[in-house]
């Protein structure tokens, strides 16, 4: 398989990306070229063959649901671009 | 152990024992020892630019404390206290400046500790500084780091490897004596072998990752480097176990690697079956990394152990799977990344759609961008299947190959940690997926979950250290610290004498 300028385009815009139209070839090159590796990948039958999530097999870990301390607002704040009273600010989203 | 009393450059190449032993006895203080490493790190951190940020305030008020403690506790106080640690940046600490190696969170000031960090203070231990990485962990030399790339301590213009590059030369040149990296694709073996220093990557879930900056959290493992291996153990040691807050961590006793080690120490590797993939020794290698680990081979079956050939069939899909699994993952978790909350935002965006897309176009450098597109890709709609659901099952045959190995036929396997040495500064950052193949034999270890530790073994032609690798079954670290260390003083690898005298320049 292999990816189009527009398909590149595509991929950044889902991944909230912006690139620059002379980038776009560039990328688009190095892409292709790990894709290529990576189709080596339909070589190898998996049929039947249980997908790995964790790797030692740890399923679900429950805890009882009780409240823990957690960060006050005051340190959270400390590392926001834009904190006023007390909210995270962000342009404008709805007109 | 008698000593006396050592001047600052040799204070800093002390192992952690005799550090202790230094303390304990009064022969010097904890404050002496930090300042020594902080006078190390100042004359050498300008060529080497193993650390991003240091902490020398910080570090002399715990030294001062250590001191204190040691006075009137003694033996009683925990194995590291009054001793110096470097953490690689992609581990959070608490008021210290934390980058990931990214321009992304140039001024992000943790409101944290990570587990490590909190079992590191709590055991004593002194923290410098935060240490140099590709960023996020993304790259195998240190070249894909905002704040510039490390170098080699045996030839600076060669790379220190990566990406915990900065935790693996700091030790090696004595600005700490142990350090903390992560080891997501085998970003602790790979440079611990091409600066020539211990690393262990852990089994998956025998460290907490609370704390620790996600890559690929499936893979992502955070681990020691030390002089030796005895160091690295100690240190293993101190920051492992179980954590409520990471619920993908295991519950599995952790023994006393020092005891262990030291009841082990000397007495050979007589019944210790090493199992050699014939995988490992394909096309690739360099001639030097060959022979050296041919030698070293023979070496281990000098000491006792028998040579077993074994098989891992799968094996050759790893690269493939990894440069799926991986950035699938990593597109995920850096997801967070989006100028709200923390971290860098772009200037005066226009929409919200625009701030998200040029404060990650600003802020991420280029190695991170394309693994955030290749996961995006491969975990779009229509593609979900054919690579990621097809990659996790591969992983899953290349996992049941080890298992394989292990229930029938050896204890450890042995090989190369990388197909060369340390390459030149620039040699490979125009073509990526050159670079992937110097992690060809540490990510099966990662998808499979396993603990591998690098050894230094000798050099190749050109002075430059190589590594041996030594991977086990689950929770084996203990055995790969026992065959690790039989090698290690059969071995005999020097000290990086040139920089440990601070005579590099």
């Amino acid at each position: 398989m292999s990816l189009s300028e527009d398909d590149v385009r595509h991929i950044a815009k889902l991944a909230a990306i912006a690139i620059s139209d002379e980038e776009i070839p560039v990328i688009q090159g190095q892409l292709n070229d790990i894709f290529a590796s990576i189709e080596k990948l339909q070589e190898v039958s998996t049929r039947g063959v249980t997908p790995t999530s964790h790797v030692h097999g740890v399923t679900n870990i429950s805890r009882e649901d009780v409240i823990q301390d957690s960060l006050s607002i005051e340190a959270l704040q400390k590392n926001a671009p834009d904190f006023r009273n007390g909210s995270f600010v962000v342009p404008k989203i709805i007109g | 152990m008698k000593m006396t009393t050592p001047d600052s450059n040799s204070m800093c190449a002390l192992s952690i024992m005799q550090m202790r032993d230094g303390l304990l006895s009064g022969m010097f203080t904890s404050e002496t020892l930090v300042q020594a490493h902080l006078d190390r790190i100042e004359e050498t951190n300008k060529l080497f630019n193993s650390f991003i940020t240091i902490d020398s305030e910080g570090a002399l008020r715990v030294a001062k404390d250590a001191d204190l403690a040691i006075k009137t506790k003694g033996e009683k106080t925990p194995i590291l206290t009054g001793i110096p640690v470097g953490i690689k940046d992609l581990i959070v600490t608490e008021n210290i400046r934390t980058t990931a190696g990214s321009k992304i969170l140039e001024n992000f000031i943790p409101p944290y500790d990570a587990t490590t960090i909190k079992k590191l203070r709590e055991a004593g231990a002194v923290i410098i500084g935060k240490l140099n990485l590709d960023e996020f962990g993304m790259g195998s030399s240190n070249e894909q780091s905002a704040y510039g790339c490390v170098r080699n301590p045996w030839d600076t213009e060669r790379v220190s490897g990566g990406s915990s590059g900065g935790s693996a030369v700091a030790v090696s040149i004595g600005q700490v004596p142990i350090s903390l990296g992560t080891d997501t694709g085998g970003s602790i073996r790979q440079p611990a072998s091409l600066s020539g220093v211990v690393g262990i990557r852990p089994t998956y879930g025998r460290v907490s990752r609370y704390g620790g900056i996600a890559y690929a959290s499936s893979l992502d493992q955070i681990g020691t480097f030390g002089r030796s291996v005895e160091d690295t153990a100690i240190s293993l040691q101190v920051i492992s176990g179980v954590d409520p807050k990471d619920s993908t961590s295991m519950a599995v006793n952790v023994p006393d690697y020092l005891s262990e080690l030291r009841a082990s120490k000397g007495k050979g590797l007589k019944g210790i079956r090493v199992g050699v993939p014939r995988e490992f020794f394909v096309d690739g290698m360099s001639p030097d990394v060959r022979t050296n680990i041919e030698n070293s081979l023979k070496t281990l079956e000098k000491l006792g152990a028998t040579l077993v050939e074994i098989s891992l069939p799968h094996m050759e899909y790893s690269l493939a799977v990894y440069y799926i699994v991986a950035p699938a993952e990593a597109s995920s978790n850096l997801a967070r990344y989006d100028g709200v909350k923390y971290g860098y935002r772009t200037n005066k965006p226009a929409s919200l759609s625009e701030m998200y897309a040029k404060t990650r176009a600003e802020g991420f450098g280029a190695e991170v961008k394309r693994r955030i597109l290749i996961g995006t890709y491969v975990l779009s709609a229509g593609y979900y299947d054919a690579y990621y659901k097809k990659a996790q099952a591969a992983r899953t045959l290349i996992t049941n190959d080890f298992k394989l190995a292990f229930n029938n036929s050896c204890d450890v396997i042995a090989g190369p940690v990388s197909p060369t040495t340390a390459f030149k500064i620039g040699e490979k950052t125009t073509s990526p997926l050159e670079m992937y193949l110097a992690d060809i034999f540490t990510i099966p270890v990662n998808l499979a979950g396993l603990p591998g530790l690098s050894v230094p073994s000798g050099f190749d032609s050109k002075k430059l250290p190589i590594g041996l690798q030594l991977i086990g079954p689950a929770f084996s670290e203990s055995l790969l610290f026992r065959v690790g260390q039989e090698f290690s003083d059969a071995v005999e690898f020097p000290l990086n004498e040139k920089a440990m005298a601070g005579a590099v320049s």
